[in-house]
């Protein structure tokens, strides 16, 4: 058996551990950055200004803070939904004459 | 001679040091550690105190085989109920070897960084060249307290997910909750020790390797202590594995202790050595 062990190539749990570790350690230490828990919040205000000009939920907003390089990257995604009815306006403006 | 005094800070010894053991996850080999590096020092002339910072889970009296002779602890003399003569106790293999035992009967929050503070500076007074700080697991206060004052610290991992997270978490930490960090002083030095490590099964792709472990963390390798029953061995007994040279494991903590005091040293019990192209073929 162990013949046939030694050329058999298996997946390789170890490899697996480091690809899970290396995905969770980047992200974690993205999260753990000073100032950076204010992404809950800052994706709920966001939320409250589209959504008087658009009709959007929650689940349409996405905050992300990644590092590519050395450099953070701070990566607003925001789903507007499909067709706007034609005749939609933005509310008025509050401070109109 | 000239090796060794080039090999800048690490040599100095005319201030004392304070190193913390840490690595955030549990059973890992904290105390192991923090009582072998503690010994292997002491025996190179050095003077050397082991302070146990697991109020409530204490150990390392244990471990180093002297706690029988426990009377007053550290949280005693935190809270000026002993003063630190009384709660040192001495080794009785090397002469220039120290315990600090914690307290069994209180628990964590009795440590304080004001009265931490003034406890390590009284042991910087009466000379000791390393003071060496067991950490408990976790990130909550005794951990906190014990990497607080640290100049340098060793963070032990093993070679598996959950410990390599911990340490990264306890990397950040280091980074940012302790004095050198609030007061924007030089950062803590920090070392990677890897700790029951199995050249086999690396070799299996079965355990994530040193050089794995190395590109996760980022920062530098002290050394690697095998997986060996030595180990459970020197706990049973009470006496630090690296008292008996014949063991893998007080080999493995001789080079951490030189290498650590600034001496070259190749790192060994990295690969798997037992068995050969045959022995697989044929195991």
């Amino acid at each position: 058996m162990a013949f046939f062990d030694y050329f058999r190539r298996a997946p390789k749990s170890a490899t697996l551990a480091k690809d899970r570790l290396s995905i969770i350690v980047a992200r974690e230490r993205a999260g753990t950055r000073v100032g950076a828990d204010y992404l809950p919040q800052l994706q709920q205000e966001l939320l409250a200004v589209i959504a008087r000009y658009e009709k959007i939920d929650l689940a349409h907003v996405t905050v992300n803070l990644d590092k590519s390089g050395g450099c953070e990257v701070l990566e607003l995604n925001i789903q507007l939904p499909d067709a706007p009815p034609a005749a939609a306006r933005p509310p008025q403006p509050p401070a109109v004459a | 001679m000239d090796s060794v005094s080039s090999t800048k800070e690490a040599t100095v010894s005319n201030a004392s040091k304070v190193v913390v053991v840490t690595s955030g996850k549990g059973g890992v080999g904290k105390t192991t550690t923090s009582a072998n590096i503690a010994t292997g020092i002491a025996l190179q002339g050095k003077k050397v105190v082991a302070i146990d910072f697991d109020v409530g889970l204490r150990n390392l009296d244990l471990v180093m085989g002297c706690e029988r002779r426990v009377v007053y602890d550290f949280v005693n003399v935190i809270r000026n109920e002993a003063k630190l003569n009384q709660a040192l106790i001495r080794d009785k293999r090397v002469e220039t070897l120290y315990v600090l035992p914690a307290s069994q009967t209180r628990d964590k929050d009795a440590l304080d960084a004001e009265g931490v503070g003034r406890v390590i500076n009284e042991l910087k007074e009466q000379g000791f060249d390393y003071i060496i700080c067991d950490s408990p697991a976790g990130i909550e206060k005794g951990a906190q307290m014990a990497m607080y004052f640290a100049d340098e610290a060793i963070v032990v991992t093993n070679p598996e997910v959950s410990s390599v997270r911990d340490s990264d978490r306890v990397l950040g930490l280091l980074a940012a909750k302790t004095s050198r960090a609030e007061t924007n002083s030089a950062a803590i030095r920090t070392h990677l020790l890897l700790t029951r490590y199995s050249p086999a099964m690396v070799k299996k792709g079965e355990m994530l390797s040193v050089g794995d472990v190395l590109e996760l963390l980022g920062i530098p390798l002290l050394g690697v202590i095998p997986e060996s029953k030595a180990v459970l061995q020197s706990s049973n007994k009470g006496t630090p594995a690296i008292l008996d040279e014949t063991t893998d494991v007080a080999q493995a903590y001789l080079d951490v202790v030189f290498r650590y005091l600034g001496e070259e040293r190749q790192h060994r019990f990295i690969e798997d050595q037992k068995r050969g192209f045959f022995g697989r073929l044929f195991g």
